[in-house]
């Protein structure tokens, strides 16, 4: 682990310099009265002191919607393998903790080359938070900061950033950033001190046990009536899966091209809250009501993603599905709170 | 596989079989024997699946019904979807793109010596057909095999020269029944569940394995327990919606389980407690 400090305008100036080499340089930019991951076309665009994003980064590890396969039609078909170097600037830890959780579930097993291809490709410049959002609990999640996964972290001290670089590639971009030096004892004081505040400052809603319990908690909770009393209220639209960091899901669907010889396998995303998401051909849904689906996704988050990752709960507190939920059920926190009040737990 | 992928497979890549044999076993079923392009050996277990691809309609999970002592592979397809409708419309020399063996298998070795009864509800027939294939080929290493199928009516009766054929044997009883009694069937009419009790092993200490539609499970096993057959002993076969085969999709979640992965054979006894299940 190397730390510096650079001066913002010393850091501005090595974005705009990332930005007119060969790399694809993605960054967090102000979209209307929100802010969105996109192409960074100018350094002073880029907005490190936003609250969340409107799509996680998710979106350039795991396209809404990629090409997995050329072929010829009722033919043979070619991988399609997409891997230009690419920066993502701003991941906050949430979300690295996110991205994190997909490298492992992409990984493990059957190894994904498409996505694993992809990541190999990614120089993830994370950045602690600056400002909490409306509906953030990453304190609660214990995601409120991140110490892996990314290649550099900043965190915004002032009128500079203290820079950590993780990885090789991490350490060969620091080498770029002209004017950066070794950060003092004083620069390291602040920074542990916006991550401390951060730490138990990002929780708009308070989660009311530890996470590694809710795996527990769950155990006990399958017919509780919250299910069904959120559930009734449920559009069934999938925004939730939309926004979620840590909703991998997919569908894959083919494609054929004008000349009805040749196409495209494509991987899209898929949410498990839509009605159709387990329906098999004859028209069976072997999960049909809205309660069942509901209750799905909080034990996805709660429960079975984390007995695949090593116990790491599959809800990093990013609030957006909070925020985009037109019913407002969708809120993790109010969901396991609630099992918590009636759930006797030994 | 590309450069960057360091000599790692692309697991949604299918390779192409071709169609060497087809013919309709009633209405809706097609049978398919299939070889591959590559000449390479394809080695699987009873109560695997593949899948099966039509570049340009789609993919879908289809059991292998061929037992490994076969050669090539044994698929049956009901017409019921988009990508079914197109196979059915697929002749001798067609190519089909195959993905797999994926899923956990039936207990093959765990089973020997002892006594096998496969319960079968339709097209539930086809998954067991491997196994019971494969026993046949090994006949000396299980106890006695009992076939019960049943069918909805009598022309939906599937592999029906196979079944005379095993029929007429000492080394293996079948028991069929029909769901409606029809002029030209004479034999058993009823629901399968009713050809328990006629199972001359020891059910307890039998092998059970199951595969049929979703309702056929509830009452199957119900009688199973009532005639004292432990939920270790008893193995189902299940049917979900799949995208991807290799637990990454999400599709055939149940609960805590992928049935790509878990599946789709389960020992009963991990599944009894699991909500979602049948």
């Amino acid at each position: 682990m190397s730390v510096s400090t650079v001066s913002k305008e010393q850091f501005r100036s090595f974005v705009a310099a990332l930005i007119g080499s060969e790399q694809t340089v993605v960054g967090v930019q102000a979209k209307n009265d929100k802010f969105a991951f996109g192409p960074l076309r100018r350094a002073e665009d880029l907005r490190l002191d936003y609250d969340v994003t409107i799509l996680s980064p998710r979106k350039y590890l795991l396209p809404p919607k990629e090409t997995l396969l050329n072929f010829q039609v009722a033919g043979d078909s070619q991988t399609v393998c997409d891997c230009q170097p690419m920066v993502l600037i701003g991941v906050h830890p949430y979300d690295m903790a996110a991205i994190s959780q997909m490298d492992e579930l992409f990984s493990q097993g059957e190894y994904d080359t498409h996505y694993m291809n992809r990541r190999q490709a990614i120089t993830i410049i994370a950045c602690d938070v600056a400002t909490a959002s409306a509906n953030v609990f990453a304190s609660s999640m214990n995601t409120a900061t991140v110490d892996s996964g990314f290649d550099i972290l900043l965190t915004d001290i002032g009128g500079a950033y203290v820079v950590q670089a993780d990885t090789d590639k991490g350490r060969a971009l620091v080498k770029k950033m002209a004017g950066a030096k070794p950060a003092g004892a004083d620069d390291m004081a602040k920074r542990k001190a916006v991550q401390e505040k951060n730490r138990t400052g990002l929780n708009k809603h308070v989660l009311e046990c530890k996470p590694a319990f809710l795996p527990k908690l769950l155990e006990k909770t399958y017919d509780h009536p919250v299910w069904e009393d959120k559930a009734r209220l449920c559009y069934s639209c999938g925004s939730c899966n939309q926004v979620c960091p840590t909703c991998y899901c997919f569908d894959v669907q083919d494609e054929v091209n004008w000349d009805l010889k040749t196409g495209s396998r494509c991987r899209v995303w898929d949410g498990c809250l839509l009605e159709n998401f387990a329906t098999v051909a004859g028209n069976h849904n072997f999960r049909k009501n809205r309660s069942a689906r509901f209750r799905h996704r909080l034990y996805r988050k709660g429960k079975y993603v984390p007995s695949k990752i090593g116990g790491q709960i599959a809800c990093v507190g990013c609030g957006r599905c909070v925020s985009a939920c037109t019913a407002k059920i969708a809120n993790p926190v109010d969901v396991y709170n609630t099992l918590l009040e009636n759930t006797e737990i030994g | 596989m590309c450069e960057c992928c360091n000599g790692k497979k692309d697991i949604y890549r299918p390779q192409l079989w071709t169609i060497n044999k087809h013919r309709m076993l009633n209405g809706t079923e097609m049978y398919l024997h299939l070889d591959p392009d590559s000449g390479k050996a394809f080695d699987y277990i009873p109560g695997q699946f593949v899948e099966v691809s039509l570049a340009g309609i789609g993919e879908a999970p289809i059991s292998i019904s061929s037992s490994p002592t076969q050669k090539g592979l044994e698929l049956v397809v009901r017409n019921v979807g988009g990508l079914t409708k197109a196979i059915h419309k697929l002749k001798a020399g067609d190519k089909l793109g195959i993905r797999g063996p994926y899923g956990s298998t039936y207990p093959v070795s765990q089973a020997k010596g002892k006594d096998l009864v496969f319960i079968c509800g339709g097209i539930g027939l086809v998954p067991q057909l491997s196994f019971i294939r494969y026993a046949m080929d090994h006949r000396a290493d299980y106890g006695s095999i009992t076939v019960l199928i049943g069918t909805k009516c009598h022309d939906m009766r599937l592999f029906r020269e196979e079944i005379a054929l095993w029929s007429e044997r000492k080394d293996i009883t079948i028991i069929e029944t029909i769901d409606e009694a029809h002029d030209c069937w004479d034999g058993n009419v009823g629901v399968v569940t009713t050809l328990i009790p006629r199972v001359e092993s020891d059910l307890p200490a039998s092998q059970v394995l199951v595969c049929g539609p979703p309702i056929m499970y509830k009452f199957v096993l119900m009688a199973l327990a009532e005639a004292g057959v432990p939920e270790e002993n008893i193995y189902v076969n299940l049917e979900r919606r799949m995208k991807c085969g290799v637990g990454k999709c999400g599709h055939c979640q149940i609960n805590d389980k992928y049935v790509c992965q878990d599946g789709p054979v389960f020992r009963w006894s991990d599944l009894a407690l699991v909500p979602e299940a049948i």
